[in-house]
């Protein structure tokens, strides 16, 4: 399935386009180009388990960064790392100029995880008000945040009185009122119709245009043309660092789950020749991805 | 500590349990239905002259436990569903303090144990005649602060459960013992060492020994307010130590 944009079959033919800066492909990005996020060697155990093995990446301000991998690839580990709520066992990782977790970033980072964290037996209106008021944000904001995830007419119900998209919406609002600089969101379009999914994305470009930076993770390829770059995330290591026309072009699919797939083929066929325990990420390189200079 | 915050959190706490008739209806009415029962248990007893009725002494004592145990179920089970919603992990990635997470439920849930020991305390003087030398001001007083204890030692246990059941399971070891070596079913002096040396720490126990000093003296004794005062000390403690359960980053 296709987004509806037309990237990589057209990309395929004039590859000097896909060398560019993945920034530099879309002219809209307004503001300097600095990195929201910056990892270096972030290494996370849980359990005494490695589930993030030495990170290097970094996520750019005024973006949609789309992170993108297998269930249990350690997306959800780590956007909780990044929002303060994971610990590091090794490495750095700085946000907003600032290291994770540091008490001024949490006016500034918002997070909506995976699974709906709100009141089921709060209004749709009372949610948005209580995580608004930990923000020192009034009526307008609630009623801003509620009118952009489209739930004006359901503001009164209460949550547990919802579908299980809308219970997705008001998460996500109870995050928008704040006004965050970063805002990271675990899988916010699943159980959301096509319709409402274009809606959100739409609502996440205009953001990213407003100054906003948006971390994204998904599983739905689809949603990754959406991005204007792509982390790709494999048990816990750091694939490559592309865009979405790159990873077609790379991937040799204009289809970029086929694309993906053929990514972690390739990765696989490399890791077979090779002792088990280095990093990934950095074997990549010769893996054919020289010209992704987003890993380092 | 940001006070609209916590007004904010009381709030919301408060509008979460309005939702919810039936828990406000058994939280208003099962304290009087309850006495009720002691009254009619002990309706046909036969005392010597001067001894005051057991109604007087267990139906008062009644007054404090109900908050206690009532604010520790609630709390115990709104703070777990609180961890394990997510809404909590959501909540310290905010600039919002422990503190006033902590005290905006002590707030909220304090007001709704004010509230129920005003209706159980009505009723025992009005309808059941409950006749002690003290105001009745002073009953509902110590009923709050023991509300306040419950929640405290709710929010503190929360974070030993991970599920509602196993929350549950807590009211037999943090409260039943409480009861029972309260001084209710037998006086504290006849315990056996061991068991006196439990009740002198335990929180309820104070709570016994500041109502029967009501009971006594009409007006406010000393030992009355050092009661008091150790129980709001007992209580913020435990809130504090649930303040160190609460972690931003695990």
């Amino acid at each position: 399935m296709n987004s509806g944009r037309s990237f990589p079959g057209s990309l395929a033919e004039h590859p000097e386009a896909a060398v560019s800066h993945p920034a530099a492909s879309r002219t809209a990005q307004p503001g300097p180009r600095a990195d929201a996020i910056v990892g270096a060697g972030l290494t996370v155990r849980l359990a005494r388990q490695p589930v993030l093995h030495g990170l290097d990446f970094t996520v750019p301000a005024g973006q949609i960064t789309g992170l993108l991998g297998p269930s249990g690839s350690g997306k959800t580990t780590l956007m909780r790392t990044i929002v303060g709520a994971q610990r590091v066992s090794a490495g750095t990782i700085q946000v907003l100029g600032l290291p994770a977790g540091s008490p001024a970033l949490r006016r500034e980072v918002g997070y909506v995880t995976q699974s709906p964290s709100v009141y089921p037996d709060l209004t749709v209106e009372a949610n948005v008000r209580y995580f608004g008021a930990m923000h020192r944000k009034g009526k307008t904001d609630v009623a801003e945040a509620i009118a952009a995830v489209g739930l004006e007419s359901l503001a009164r119900r209460k949550a547990s009185d919802l579908s299980g998209g809308q219970v997705n919406r008001v998460s996500l609002a109870c995050a928008l009122v704040a006004r965050p600089r970063l805002l990271v969101l675990d899988e916010p379009t699943v159980g959301l119709d096509p319709v409402l999914r274009a809606d959100l994305w739409e609502r996440f470009r205009a953001m990213a245009g407003a100054g906003t930076t948006l971390l994204v993770s998904s599983h739905v390829m689809e949603e990754a043309g959406r991005c204007d770059s792509l982390l790709l995330l494999r048990n816990g290591r750091l694939l490559a660092h592309l865009t979405p026309e790159e990873l077609g072009r790379k991937g040799h699919s204009s289809n970029l789950e086929q694309a993906f797939l053929a990514i972690i083929r390739e990765q696989e066929e490399y890791d077979g020749g090779r002792p088990p325990g280095q990093d990934a990420s950095r074997s990549g390189d010769s893996a054919g991805m020289e010209q992704n200079r987003s890993v380092r | 500590m940001d006070v609209r915050m916590m007004l904010a959190t009381a709030r919301r706490v408060l509008s979460q349990l309005r939702h919810d008739h039936r828990s406000i209806g058994m939280i208003l009415v099962v304290p009087a239905l309850l006495l009720a029962a002691v009254y009619f248990l002990y309706e046909n007893e036969t005392l010597p002259p001067g001894v005051p009725r057991t109604f007087d002494r267990v139906g008062l004592m009644m007054l404090a436990i109900f908050p206690f145990v009532v604010m520790f179920l609630v709390t115990s089970i709104t703070m777990l569903r609180e961890r394990t919603s997510g809404t909590l992990e959501r909540l310290l990635t905010t600039p919002v303090h422990k503190a006033d997470l902590l005290f905006g439920y002590g707030l909220a849930f304090s007001l709704m144990a004010a509230l129920q020991s005003l209706v159980a305390t009505a009723v025992a003087y009005w309808v059941f005649g409950l006749d002690i030398a003290g105001a009745p001001g002073y009953v509902v007083m110590i009923a709050v602060i023991n509300a306040v204890l419950g929640v405290a030692l709710g929010l503190f246990c929360s974070a030993f459960a991970r599920t509602e059941f196993q929350a549950v399971q807590f009211m037999p070891i943090v409260v039943v013992p409480q009861i029972l070596l309260c001084g209710l079913f037998v006086v504290r002096e006849r315990m056996n060492d061991v068991l006196e040396a439990v009740s002198n720490v335990l929180p309820l126990t104070f709570s016994v020994d500041a109502l029967q000093e009501i009971a006594a003296h009409a007006e406010a004794t000393s030992r009355l307010l050092q009661d008091a005062f150790a129980m709001a000390a007992i209580a913020l403690g435990v809130l504090v130590l649930s303040a160190l359960t609460l972690r931003r980053r695990t």
